[in-house]
């Protein structure tokens, strides 16, 4: 089967800001893709490449075979877009704007069935200005489904929900999943990559850093120990051998093990030689949080 | 759908919003009923008429205030929609699907042409059954349907036009008002200045004086012949081309970055 979506050496730089560099994916028709980064790492960017907003610098892009730089009617008829942040006419009603969204598409998709898959059935009467921050952003994924589109963009559908509103969108979108639907999807949140993608790609700074299945992605790391610990104020320096795989910041240290082994035989014989408490020491296997914040240079944390 | 019926669609949707929304409805209607009042509840009792003898100063208000009616259903009800949806992002989440751009502009015009028409009746009727302002004969409504017609289309281009000019939201009002609020004095629609003084040489250059002008020389008893006024509508006309180019140039379909 061919990719619903194939770019290649993609590129974009906004003047001196090189927020695309060099970026190679593909998405195959019914997968859930998640393309997983901090703020600033360059995922709008890409997809509003590939939605026909923004002209590329460098490299080729396909999206259901066409180059979404044209702007073909064609391809609109044929994918949906939400948006990062989009209004919508306030003034009419869910039901009101879905149905105008619907006569733009050559075969839309039902309108109960489409304020079904979202869950707006009790607002569906209701004028755009009266529903809450969740519920509008749900109303972005029922315009982006009036179409009835093979493909479906989401530009962090969940961004600044509480709890309860990302559980709703996260049903709305599993429910997508369930119609078979192509998606591509950007999220900085790990567990929303994990909970709804069949394969994550994480950026940073405009680079692809790791790929594959949300358990797997940088395989390597996950089998990696960390061993961390405290060190008391004007203590000696570590010994050679683990100074270099050792992470320092205001006394908390953190060790990279691929052997833990040896590693804690040598640091605590250190500290009990030199008489030295380790204070809070653990030895941990990192979370997929941890990963994703090593490979994306802790920015993740700076994001949110 | 064919793009016809797309268009006709279209418009339906935003005529509703227009008139669901309680602001710009009120507005773009009370601005030029209240002002038909209050100028007549000012010089409505003096002598003074600006066509000279035998003619009321509501004769003059009624085609100044349709022409005021024009310009605000025009210039300002799209050049402050059209920010509007533009920052909001609603003309951004267009330009995703498959309808054609002009089809989206082509009915939010189409509503404030329609708009425009409304209230120009009214006023019109207003003077009339209130004011017993004389109509038109048929002599000049030929000339009168023209000029309506001519400022209607020009307004709404330079209402296109304007909005690459604001930047944003809050700027609008200001932008907007500033730009057309000291015209409207200076150029025979609030007061009606008859002498050549600088302010006059200045409006000349504008296209509201024309629209005006173009307006009430249909109401005016003295006009002889069929009331067109060739000169200011050939001025009009040319702002209204300059401003549709500028459009096409400059328009913006997405929201100013935000960062
Ligand atoms: N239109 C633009 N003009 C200038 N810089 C931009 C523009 N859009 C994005 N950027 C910059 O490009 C980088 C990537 O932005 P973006 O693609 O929005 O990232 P993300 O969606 O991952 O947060 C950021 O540094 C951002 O400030
Ligand atoms: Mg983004």
């Amino acid at each position: 089967m061919t990719a619903a979506i194939d770019v290649k050496g993609l590129r974009k730089s906004y003047g001196s800001l090189e927020a695309v560099r060099g970026v190679d994916l593909e998405i195959a028709t019914g997968e859930v893709f998640a393309l997983l980064g901090p703020n600033g790492a360059g995922k709008t960017t890409i997809v509003e490449i590939l939605e026909g907003y923004r002209r590329r610098d460098a490299g080729t892009v396909s999206v259901l075979g066409f180059d979404p730089a044209r702007r073909d009617r064609a391809l609109k008829e044929r994918i949906g877009i939400v948006l990062q942040s989009t209004g919508v006419e306030q003034f009419l009603t869910v039901a009101e704007v879905i149905e105008m969204y619907r006569g733009y598409y050559p075969a839309p998709r039902p309108l109960d069935e489409i304020i079904d898959v979202v869950g707006l059935n009790e607002k569906r009467d209701d004028r755009v200005k009266t529903l809450s921050g969740g519920q509008q952003r749900r109303l972005d994924v029922a315009i982006g489904l009036a179409g009835d589109p093979e493909l479906l963009f989401l530009d962090e559908p969940t961004t600044g929900f509480d709890p309860g509103a990302r559980r709703r969108m996260w049903d709305a979108v599993k429910n997508l999943v369930s119609l078979g639907k192509t998606i591509f999807l950007t999220t900085h949140y790990m567990d929303e990559a994990q909970e709804l993608a069949n394969r994550v790609a994480v950026i940073s700074a405009g680079r692809i850093v790791a790929e594959g299945p949300p358990r797997s992605i940088a395989g390597r790391e996950l089998s990696h120990t960390i061993v961390r610990f405290r060190l008391p104020p004007r203590a000696p320096a570590l010994p050679r051998s683990l100074k270099s795989s050792a992470a320092t910041g205001d006394g908390r240290v953190e060790i990279e093990a691929a052997d833990p082994v040896k590693v804690l035989h040598e640091l605590t014989g250190w500290a009990l030689e030199k008489n030295i408490a380790l204070a809070e020491l653990e030895v941990a296997r990192p979370s997929l949080e941890d990963v994703y914040l090593r490979l994306t240079g802790g920015e993740a944390e700076a994001a949110e | 759908m064919n793009d016809l019926a797309l268009t006709v669609r279209q418009v339906t949707y935003e005529n509703r919003s227009f008139w669901r929304n309680p602001a710009s409805a009120f507005f773009t209607f009370v601005f030029p009923i209240m002002f038909m009042i209050i100028f007549n509840l000012i010089f409505g009792s003096s002598k003074y008429s600006p066509f000279g003898s035998n003619a009321t100063v509501s004769q003059f208000y009624t085609p100044a205030l349709m022409a005021f009616s024009i310009i605000t259903a025009c210039y300002t009800n799209i050049a402050m929609g059209v920010v509007f949806a533009r920052e909001e992002g609603i003309l951004k989440r267009m330009r995703g699907t498959p309808l054609p751009p002009w089809v989206y502009l082509f009915a939010r015009i189409a509503v404030s042409v329609m708009v425009a028409v409304l209230l120009v009746v009214i006023i019109g009727v207003f003077g009339r059954v209130f004011y017993h302002v004389k109509l038109p004969g048929v002599r000049t409504l030929p000339a009168l349907a023209v000029a309506l017609v001519v400022g209607a289309a020009t307004f709404c281009a330079i209402g296109l036009a304007m909005t690459s000019f604001v930047p944003n939201v809050d700027a609008a009002p200001a932008v907007v008002n500033a730009t057309i609020f000291p015209l409207l004095f200076i150029s025979d629609v609030f007061i009606p200045i008859q002498g050549h003084g600088v302010l006059t040489h200045i409006a000349d250059v504008f296209p509201v004086k024309h629209l005006s002008n173009a307006i009430i020389a249909t109401y005016n008893p003295h006009t002889v012949g069929t009331g067109f006024k060739g000169k200011d509508l050939a001025i009009m006309g040319a702002w209204g081309v300059a401003a549709l180019i500028v459009a096409l140039r400059r328009f913006r379909w997405e929201p100013r970055e935000q960062s």
